[in-house]
């Protein structure tokens, strides 16, 4: 019984994580179908702007409560600064171009994040545990779990509602399921698709630095070490289907507890199994478990 | 006109051949051209690469103006001024082979110092002896290097892996382990990063346990995370719930940061006690929330270990480098270091052989087999055909220094080279495998 709670609860925060930073990636996709390898590049910089704003809040002794204010605004910055220079001056020049050339871009634009994070903030290593060592843990199934982590959970569970919220819900949610369904149609109905792009963009940037921000106190924030994030949230887009938010969500879900499983089982496969379960997938079903119907064009 | 412009082209083609020969006729008597790789972007460049290059930076800056302790105080590499180009290490093994053809064909660089990853030097030593190349390697551990092939132009100045597993298990064995009788007190498990270094790593160490402490047990789940994965979650889970209390890791760079930090919130060192072979480098990061208890290694009489220690040498090298760069130097400043002081050592020896300016075979045959004075501790080049270090390697307990307001360390015990690496020429598993024969542990 520990055990399987144990199972459980890391599969949870872990998948819990992947959500958050691949969702970004797959809402981009699934709106502009734009692989963006950028993505990376915004979870780097969430990540760096949140532990620069954490160590400086935990330094001079401000309340504990701004960590978390000083998280979400540095995932929204990021997401506004670069999403907006990217997309209003580089992919939009090139929508018209070959689908490739726009993931070579996104690829470029990765490694110039990188690099300028490098000259930003410099190659020293950043530890904002502040907000983790703050929560400390708390003994659940016999073992102690960090509280900061669990909390993790519950971001995944509010971001996806309001996701869900904002897509079923709400005029613009609409609006970005027609953009989904077709661009073309789209146009033909008078909805401005450009700033549909913008917005989309954007929202998906600060997704992908809030995964950045949030895990930043529980790590060593060093150059490079958005790489494996960028890999691991393809195989749970992969997974999940390209596109698909419920897809991201059972993408995270089945790589999260099939990693947990190998870490305790078999640690010596943790990284085989999810990428055999990606391979699989693509075996099977190509497009992913989750992803969505493609419209019959005459 | 045309004439004037001949004529002017004439000069300028006379003056850029005469600028153009002076360097050369210059970098041959009074500079050394010296390449310095190690890692400056990327997860290693914090804790390791950037140490690294600091502290080489002292030590060449402080031999190019003679203002270096005994016995090193004499001025320059055979009188000359070394001209070290930095350089980054990442980009993997196939990256690092071009820009080190390119330092010896293009630049024309008189030796290449440094490397921190075991790729790297694995995939640089044959190239170094193909190119004829000196080369010092100063903090890769692979003990492969020299146990497939003897190297002609590769020198190491830090002992390889075995030395720092087999010095961890024997601290346990001697320290721990006395008197203890539960089943749980006698297990051992470990987490190590999945390639060579890690597998190696824990491979020797519990080589090493099954030799110092043959009723130890290993448990059949040891840990494997890739290499910078970051997040340790279900690692500390399944640590936490295995029966062993000994808990052995090669991390080094963010993982370890990253790890103990993790951890640290699970109170996870309330049950377990963790074995670390080259973590010093990681616990200035946490301060003092770094936990006391900690078995910690630093590959060597080098960083923490040696903080407090008042060898001449090495008070001068800690307080230059809080001088100049406001912290204490780590395990890497000191293996850096390390081999710009051999190549001086093989520079200056060769020099007065010869009675002139040594050539790259006599700064060789110098550098072979060469005993010498480091910062806390005597390197003996003693083994891979004298072109291998070997030092003796401490290990202690964390413990904060309240009084001063830093990390500390307690308890430490030195073993001697001569019981944690095999005897020249030995196979360093098949050594351990057979009961380390004429080991001598004081």
């Amino acid at each position: 019984m520990q055990f399987l709670i144990t199972v459980l609860l890391d599969g949870l925060i872990y998948a819990s994580y992947l959500f958050i930073v691949s969702l970004g990636l797959t809402i981009t996709f699934g709106v502009m179908k734009i692989l963006n390898v950028a993505h990376g590049g915004f979870f780097a910089w969430g990540a760096y702007l949140a532990s620069i704003s954490i160590i400086y809040l935990g330094d001079n002794e401000y309340n504990s409560f701004l960590y978390y204010f000083a998280i979400f605004l540095s995932a929204i910055i990021v997401g506004l600064f670069f999403g907006y220079i990217i997309e209003r001056f580089i992919l939009r020049k090139m929508y018209n171009e070959d689908i490739h050339l726009i993931v070579l871009a996104t690829f470029g634009l990765f490694w110039i994040l990188e690099d300028l994070i490098l000259h930003v903030f410099g190659v020293d290593p950043l530890m904002p545990y502040y907000p983790a060592m703050e929560l400390g843990g708390i003994e659940l199934g016999g073992i102690f779990q960090g509280v900061y982590s669990l909390t993790l959970a519950g971001l995944a569970i509010i971001v996806a509602f309001i996701c869900w919220y904002f897509l079923k819900k709400t005029k613009y949610g609409k609006v970005l399921q027609s953009v989904i369904f077709d661009r073309e149609v789209s146009v033909s109905m008078g909805i401005n698709v450009t700033k549909v792009y913008l917005i989309t963009f954007i929202i998906g940037g600060m997704l992908g630095a809030l995964g950045g921000a949030y895990i930043a106190p529980t790590i060593s924030v060093s150059p490079g070490f958005a790489i494996d994030v960028v890999v691991m949230s393809f195989a749970v887009v992969v997974i999940g289907g390209m596109g698909s938010v419920p897809g991201a969500l059972i993408g995270s879900l089945i790589v999260g507890l099939v990693r947990a499983f190998a870490v305790h089982q078999a640690p010596i496969l943790e990284l085989f199994i999810i990428y055999a379960i990606m391979a699989i997938v693509l075996i099977i079903k190509p497009e992913g478990l989750f992803a969505p119907p493609k419209p019959r064009k005459i | 006109m045309k004439l004037i412009n001949l004529k002017t082209l004439g000069r300028i083609a006379i003056t850029g051949l005469i600028a153009s020969v002076l360097p050369m006729s210059v970098n041959a008597k009074d500079t050394v051209k010296v390449g310095v790789v190690s890692f400056l972007t990327g997860p290693a460049a914090g804790p390791f690469g950037t140490p690294a290059k600091q502290g080489a930076e002292i030590v060449i800056d402080a031999i190019n103006s003679g203002t270096m302790p005994a016995p090193y105080n004499t001025k320059g590499f055979a009188g000359a001024t070394m001209n070290p180009i930095f350089s980054d290490e990442s980009g993997g093994g196939t990256k690092q082979v071009g820009l080190f053809r390119d330092f010896v064909q293009k630049q024309n660089v008189d030796a290449m110092i440094g490397y921190i990853s075991s790729g790297n030097c694995m995939a640089i030593g044959p190239v170094a002896d193909e190119v004829k190349m000196l080369t010092i390697f100063s903090t890769c551990g692979t003990e492969r290097l020299y146990e497939e092939k003897l190297r002609s132009h590769v020198f190491r100045t830090q002992g390889n892996a075995v030395g720092d597993s087999l010095a961890a298990a024997k601290y346990i064995a001697d320290e721990y382990f006395k008197g203890k009788v539960s089943t749980s007190d006698k297990m051992y498990t470990g987490i190590n990063q999945n390639y060579a270094w890690g597998q190696d790593s824990y491979k020797f160490f519990k080589l090493g346990m099954a030799q110092y402490m043959p009723s130890a047990v290993g448990s059949t789940k040891p840990q494997f995370p890739k290499l910078f994965s970051g997040q340790y979650g279900s690692e500390i889970s399944a640590l936490s719930l295995d029966k062993a209390k000994i808990v052995h890791t090669s991390f080094w760079n963010g993982d370890f940061e990253a790890f103990m930090l993790q951890a640290l919130v699970r109170g996870f060192f309330q049950k377990k006690i963790l074995v670390s072979s080259v973590g010093g480098s990681g616990v200035d990061s946490l301060d003092k929330k770094f936990p006391d208890g900690v078995i910690m290694g630093t590959r060597g009489n080098v960083g923490l270990i040696v903080r407090n220690d008042t060898t001449p040498l090495n008070k001068w090298f800690i307080d230059s480098y809080k001088k100049r760069y406001g912290a204490y130097p780590l395990g890497p400043s000191y293996q850096y270091a390390r081999a710009v002081m051999l190549y001086k050592i093989g520079m200056d020896k060769a020099a007065k052989a010869a009675g002139k300016f040594p050539t790259q075979d006599q700064v060789i045959a110098a550098m072979k087999g060469v005993t010498f004075e480091s910062f806390a501790d005597t390197i003996e080049m003693k083994r891979g055909d004298g072109h291998q270090a070997v030092h003796s390697i401490a290990y202690g307990v964390t413990k904060y220094n309240k009084a001063k307001g830093e990390p500390g360390i307690e308890k430490v015990i030195k073993y001697s080279a001569s019981c944690i690496y095999p005897p020249a020429g030995a196979i360093s598993q098949k050594w351990v495998e057979s009961g380390m024969p004429g080991r001598k542990c004081n």
